[in-house]
Formats: C-alpha cells, structure tokens, sequence
C-alpha cells in the first residue's frame, strides 16, 4: 500500500519534471486562479475596514451654554451613557477644548494671534458621543432634543453629519452586494479557465494512458501521478502568489497610508496572513486536484 | 487456455455509401496452454486485430473469446487490468511511454502487478541485458532507434513472466541477429511453460520455427497447422 502511493508520488514528481512546458503553464494559471481569490478577500477585508474607519470619525457633539456648571454636563453624560447604543462618551471641558486648538494649530501663529485678541475662551465645553453603529445616532440624538435639555444645550452637530452617515451606510452594502457578485463570476472564470488548462494538458498524454490501461495498470495507478502533479503545481502557484502578494501589499501601503487615513493595507494583510495563506493553499491544490481527476476521466475507459 | 468463437469484427466506416471494413469474419480456434502459435498473413489480414480482441482493447461484432474460460467481454472495465497483467504484449508500434526511460518502461510493467523493489531491481536489469540493451537502460524512447524501442517493448512484455505473451511483429525493425537472439528468447519462455501467440509476416522466422501456424487472410482462417510452414 505504502509502496504504491510511493510510487505514484514519485511518478508524479518525475512527469512534473520532466514536461517543464506544460507545468509552467499550469502553474500560471493556478497562480492567477489564486491570486484572485486572496486578493478578492483582502479587498473586502480593506473595503470594510475603510468604511469601518470612516464610521469611526463619525460622533455627534453636543455643545453646551457657555454658563453650565461642569457637573451638570456629567450629569448629563452619565444619563446618555445608559443608552446600550452608546458606546463611548468624551467629555471635553472649555479648558480642554483650547488647549486642543493650540496643539493642533502650533505651528498656525495667526490663528494663535487671534485667539489671543480675543481675551477670553472662545471655546464651549462639550460632550463627544459615539454610538455603536451609525444607524442608532438618531435615538441618541432624539433623546438630546428633549426640552428638558433645551436651555443647556448650544447645538448639537449631527444633522449636518447625518446625510454622509446614510450615504456611507448604503455605501458599505452596496460594496458588500457588488463585490459578492463579481467575486463569483470572477472565479468562475477563473476555475474554467485552469479547468481547461489541466484538461488539455491530459489531453496530450491520451496515448500514454491508453498503453497504462493495456499493460494493466489499474485507474488509480495511472490517475494518481496526475493528482500529484496538480497538487505540485498547485502548492507552487500557491507559494508565488504569497510571495507577490506580500510584495504587492507592502508596496500598495506605502502609496495608500497617507491617502485613505491611516488604512494600513499591510498590516491587514498581516493579520489575515494565515487565514489567507490557507485559502490560498486549499484553492490551488484543490483546483489542481478537482481538474485532474475529473479531466482524466474520459480517458480511463479503454 | 484461449478460445476463439465464431469471433467477428467489422469496422463500420465513416462515410456514408462507402462500405464497412471486415477486419475478422468468423474466426474460431483455440490456443492450449504453454503452446507457440504464429499467426501469418498479408498486411491487412487481421492479425493485429485479432491480438486486440484478446486484450479487449476492442470488443467483438458477434462472437465470444474466452481466456482461461472467462468471456472476456463480460469483464467489467475496472477488472480488466487484471486480465491484461496476466498477458505480456509487444505491440507493433511498440507503444512506450514516452516520458520514462527504457528501464522505467520495463520496470513499470512490474510496478502493475505490485512486484516489490528488490524484485524490480533483480529483474530489470536481467532482462535488459538479455535484449541486449544494458548500455542504454537510461536512455528515453525518443533517443533510441526503432529496433531498440522495439527491444524495450519485448523486455516490458515479459519481464513480469506473464502466462501469456502476444508478440505482434517483434522482429520487424531488428537485424537478423537479434531477430535470431529474440525468437530463441520466445522459444525458450514457451518451454519455461509460457503460452505465446506470435503475429508475423516474417517467411524465415515461421520456417525457422517449425511450430503450429493459423493463416489469416482476408480476415479468415484458411489454414491451421501443427508444424507450419510459410505458404505464400
């Protein structure tokens, strides 16, 4: 038993050594076989990850009257706090909210100037409110419209958020359902043409397996070694596309860090690295598996 | 040990109006154990379909074939190696596989039966050295000429020491000498108790041989000898 699977595995390695034309084609399709599905998964993991970083920015604040004693405002933030929609609650005082301006304007002398020629604190004390899921900020904000709040409060500043919240909520489904679809043709694709790649590369050795079958060889006999070589071929795409794919992603980060606020699609890729390695693993040994069992099924029936 | 029955096969042909090919018609004869029959006829006569016929690589039009009193279409496909690993078969167009080497060749016909490596490794080379093809055991078929390639044919039909060897024209790329060298080897199997069943246009090898000769011709049998002779 032993010896005959040492035997198909070490007739599949010599074939697959032998017909260098045939295994670089194959391998190149598999590899593009491959390198579609890690990438498709990578794009949505990316996909949601932006739109889960712009949802992040998005947070009402409530600015409160400039004569409301700080304990009220905790108040205040403690009873919004208990809202299970709520997630976090950032309470920044006047104080807060000045020094805030001048670290970030440091290097802005004439805005310094100005706050300066003003004399006073300009700045309102205010609550940062961030809820779970963009769809829950209008119970939030429903709640802060109740009168009991109205002589408190100076604005409250989502209303003018609230059409980009909607318009990237529809967003990220529709993204989701896109990419669902052209990922399936996609691969389709993909299989067909890698199916038909193997196909024909069993096609070539019709004859030879005609003489396996006259000299007795039994069917797996002679269908093993070409299921070692798809595995071959498929560990080897599998490997070349891991290989690019670090490279790509490495080299796409250092283009996309500063434009897409701080997605940084190298570490995604990092932390989806053996997740990703698996798929690719599965994809290009089973594609190379599937095609050649079935591809050689016509030709076992002599 | 093989029996022919009222064995026919038509080719049908492609073109419509155009007639069907009678490769055997009516063909009936039996082959007992451990004996050397040739099979003569023209180019055409049948002798190489009637080889494909018992190795079931076709199936008759009507008739039955029996091998060690087994109906041999009655053999379902995933059982048929093991009829084909009892026979040892020189095809005429040698039929190696093109990507191994002679040894491979010649070994793999033993791998089929599940003989063991030391097995292998004994064999082989015994048998590469009696067709006289040890310098080039190495070699891939397409690096050696045809009397070669049809050397590596014999030494895979018989390394395995099946019970039955079909040899369809084995000497026809070989010089005399060798042709000489491979129906003694042929002879000599046949008195270790092996049945064989060679297909031959060759006057002087059927003379040499003296053993019973079935004639062909026109996909009939019109002769059957015991101590044959040539007869144009």
């Amino acid at each position: 038993m032993f010896t005959l699977l040492r035997r198909i595995i070490r007739s599949g390695w010599q074939s697959f050594r032998r017909d260098g034309e045939i295994a670089v084609a194959t391998i190149f399709v598999l590899f593009l076989a491959v390198m579609l599905v890690s990438v498709l998964y990578l794009f949505r993991d990316v996909a949601h990850s932006l739109v889960e970083n712009i949802q992040e920015r998005i947070d009402i604040s409530v600015y409160f009257k400039e004569d409301v004693a700080e304990a009220d405002i905790l108040e205040i933030k403690k009873e919004i706090f208990r809202f299970p929609e709520v997630k976090e609650v950032e309470y920044v005082s006047k104080d807060q909210a000045l020094e805030d301006f001048i670290v970030r304007h440091e290097q802005d002398s004439i805005l310094l100037e100005s706050i300066e020629e003003v004399g006073r604190n300009p700045f309102l004390a205010s609550l940062n409110i961030k809820a779970w899921d963009p769809s829950q900020y209008e119970k939030v904000s429903e709640f802060l419209k109740n009168p009991e709040f109205e002589d408190v409060i100076e604005k409250i500043d989502y209303y003018q958020r609230k059409l980009i919240i909607e318009r990237i909520c529809s967003l990220n489904s529709i993204i989701s359902k896109t990419g669902m679809i052209l990922s399936v043709i996609l691969i389709a694709v993909a299989v067909a043409v890698t199916f038909n790649t193997i196909r024909l590369s069993i096609y070539n050795s019709r004859k030879e397996i005609k003489v396996q079958r006259l000299v007795g060889a039994s069917n797996w006999f002679i269908r093993g070694p070409f299921i070692v070589q798809g595995i071959i071929c498929g560990l080897l795409a599998a490997l070349i596309s891991l290989l690019l794919l670090t490279l790509t992603c490495k080299f796409v980060s250092t283009k996309t860090e500063n434009f897409f606020f701080d997605l940084d699609v190298y570490s995604l890729f990092i932390k989806n690295f053996w997740t990703i390695v698996t798929i690719q693993i599965i994809t290009g040994i089973g594609l190379g598996i599937v095609s050649s069992s079935i591809a050689i099924r016509k030709y076992l029936k002599i | 040990m093989i029996k022919f029955e009222n064995v026919t096969k038509i080719y049908p042909s492609n073109k419509p109006g155009s007639e069907d090919t009678i490769a055997l018609e009516n063909i009936s004869f039996e082959v007992k154990p451990k004996e050397f029959v040739s099979i003569v006829g023209k180019s055409g006569a049948g002798k190489t379909t009637l080889l494909k016929l018992l190795l079931a690589e076709e199936k008759p039009t009507s008739g039955t074939i029996f091998f060690e009193g087994q109906d041999i279409n009655q053999i379902l496909p995933e059982d048929l190696p093991n009829l084909r690993r009892k026979i040892g078969v020189v095809f005429q167009d040698y039929r190696l596989l093109p990507s191994k080497t002679a040894y491979e060749n010649i070994a793999y016909a033993m791998e089929v039966i599940g003989a063991s490596d030391e097995e292998i490794a004994r064999d082989v080379p015994k048998v590469l050295e009696i067709v006289g093809l040890d310098e080039k055991a190495h070699n891939f078929p397409a690096e050696l000429s045809g009397g070669e390639k049809q050397r590596v044919a014999i030494a895979r039909a018989l390394v395995h020491r099946p019970d039955v060897i079909l040899a369809d024209e084995p000497t026809g790329n070989l010089d005399p000498y060798h042709t000489i060298g491979i129906i003694d080897l042929l002879l000599k199997i046949q008195e270790m108790g092996t049945t064989i069943i060679l297909a031959t246009h060759d006057k002087d090898v059927v003379n040499r041989l003296g053993k019973r000769v079935i004639t062909l011709e026109n996909g009939r049998i019109i002769r059957d000898d015991e101590r044959g002779r040539f007869v144009l």
